[in-house]
């Protein structure tokens, strides 16, 4: 497999602010890779960096085979950039803005239509509107037809599906799924972990620094502890309980349960006394796979007792 | 949840033009619930809040909340709520204890309980070493939770969170979460929307919205039941987009 992206030790820092840290990872031909992580972790400093917007301090980026320093005449023509805030013209109608686009980049609707039709049919009844006059859902899917207009062979998504909803957002990435039948390789953030198990490989980053790479389903199983759902019908009660507890090494609420860790790795008749005498009745307990988010939760908390030290 | 009702609507229409916003909706929320207010993008949600807000007034049906009715006092509604949202809550050029000082003002609190809870929240939140800190300086995680702790400095009795952990990391996450509980576990009512469907879990009943009505409205066990769906996340795409 071609490697698409090849990022080697990059480093940025604004003033004294350090957004990338020694960040290195791959991304092969035709991979969704993810880029999983909140706000402020340095997700949007390395798509600029990819996309030959920014240049690094320090370190290597190669796109496409190229560097994306001297390269980044030819990189800006392969690459297609969604980025994070609303890009499109919103005095512009759906439809001009797709043609400014492909003019743009030196060709035409016409001849890139089958590559966007999936996604474009479901706005071009509303092709009179002004961009700035449309849905959430429907601007990102003019956004996302106009970064493919030129049919580029790296796909560059900064948080596509954020502030959208849950329809919303299953319905792009089904759209994703489907752009790989035409050879494209897509690079994409976003601050919910759940997106993590649509992807091929992820890099979770924090603070500047790309946590573990790897495929979804590694990253999960690669949870170090014995992990318990704990539920009761009085969930805060539960967790402040959880917290006294001596035995306890990290709970954390996770919806209608409490995913908790021990000490002593194995939970014994000692931890259901101490529920007892906390007066918690009724409380199921139950040993459960980790999810992405509690592997996730894991490495930060391992980063920041690190820090500590 | 068997309290007394914060929040009591019933057949509340908005429109704008011949456009239905919200289309006859009905539902009451109890003192100390933690209430999921969910929907789709454009299901009409804002305009509800705004409504409960007393920032707008319904065209016809009676809302009341913290006793007072939306359409004749809306100004006493202003006074008994708090309100934090994603984008908007604090003021970047001023530093952390002006912008606590400045909603304290606006809230009409005087300048010794100011003080006294200005010192207790910078305590609780263990940020007294950031009291002269400019916001724009701080963190997106520790922004949000000083939004939310200022949201209820004048001890509100509704809370409304629209969107409140867009962004923030996991752990950041759970620790707004723990603060919410903490919060309706005093007594004050918390309103929160969240495009987070694991989110929705946390709450004790959800309600979700599609085009202006709300067509479900249960805690999130029993949605789950009647939806026979594994998580809140399927049943919302089973009401937003029914096949």
């Amino acid at each position: 497999m071609q490697t698409v992206i090849e990022s080697s030790g990059i480093c940025k820092k604004f003033g004294e602010t350090v957004a990338l840290d020694n960040i290195t990872f791959n991304v092969g031909e035709s991979e969704i890779f993810g880029l999983i992580g909140p706000d402020g972790a340095g997700k949007t400093t390395l798509f600029r960096i990819i996309t030959t917007i920014s240049l690094p301090d320090s370190g290597s980026m190669k796109v496409l085979g190229l560097d994306a320093i001297a390269g980044f005449r030819e990189l800006r023509r392969r690459i297609g950039y969604m980025p994070g805030r609303f890009s499109l013209y919103q005095d512009l109608s759906v439809e001009e803005n797709l043609e400014f686009y492909a003019t743009v980049f030196g060709t035409t609707v016409k001849e890139n239509y089958d590559l966007i039709s999936d996604i474009y049919s479901h706005i071009e009844p509303f092709k009179k509107r002004l961009a700035g006059k449309l849905s959430g859902g429907m601007k990102q899917k003019l956004a996302l037809s106009c970064a493919l207009i030129h049919k580029p062979d790296l796909l560059v998504l900064d948080e596509p599906t954020t502030g959208v909803d849950a329809v919303s957002r299953q319905e792009f990435w089904d759209m994703l799924r489907k752009l790989r039948q035409h050879n494209i390789t897509i690079i994409v953030s976003t601050p919910y972990m759940d997106e993590a198990m649509r992807c091929d490989r992820v890099g979770l980053i924090q603070g500047g620094r790309i946590l573990t790479v790897d495929n979804p389903e590694n990253i999960r199983t690669g949870f170090s502890a014995i992990l318990y759902r704990i539920r009761a019908a009085e969930k805060y009660r539960l967790l402040i309980a959880l917290r006294k507890y001596s035995g306890i090494s990290s709970a954390y609420p996770f919806g209608d349960s409490v995913h908790a860790t021990f000490r002593t790795g194995r939970i014994d008749e000692s931890f259901r006394e101490f529920l007892r005498s906390e007066g918690m009745e009724n409380v199921t307990i139950e040993e459960s796979p980790a999810d992405i988010e509690d592997r996730f939760l894991e490495l930060m908390a391992a980063v920041k007792t690190e820090q500590g030290k | 949840m068997t309290g007394q009702s914060v929040i009591s609507v019933s057949n509340l229409v908005k429109k704008f033009g011949s456009f239905v916003a919200n289309d006859n909706l009905s539902f009451e929320v109890y003192e100390g619930e933690i209430f999921g207010f969910l929907g789709a993008n454009g299901a009409g949600k804002t305009t509800t809040i705004r409504i409960l807000s007393g920032l707008s007034e319904p065209t016809s049906g009676k809302v009341v909340v913290a006793g007072f009715d939306a359409k004749k006092e809306p100004e006493k509604i202003k006074k008994n709520i708090g309100y934090m949202c994603q984008k908007f809550s604090l003021y970047e050029d001023l530093t952390v204890k002006e912008n606590i000082t400045l909603y304290g003002g606006i809230y009409g609190m005087s300048k010794n309980l100011i003080r006294e809870r200005t010192a207790m929240l910078l305590e609780k939140l263990s940020f007294q070493a950031w009291g002269d800190r400019l916001i724009s300086s701080l963190p997106l995680g520790f922004k949000q939770k000083l939004a939310f702790s200022i949201a209820i400095l004048h001890e509100p009795r509704i809370v409304y969170l629209d969107e409140p952990t867009g962004g923030v990391d996991p752990i950041t996450r759970r620790q707004f979460w723990e603060m919410i509980y903490e919060t309706a576990a005093r007594g004050i009512t918390v309103f929160v929307t969240t495009h987070y469907m694991d989110e929705a879990e946390y709450c004790d009943r959800v309600s979700i919205m599609n085009e202006g009505r709300i067509v479900a409205l249960d805690t999130p066990e029993g949605l789950k039941k009647s939806y026979n769906a594994s998580s809140i996340e399927e049943v919302f795409v089973k009401i937003a987009r029914p096949k």
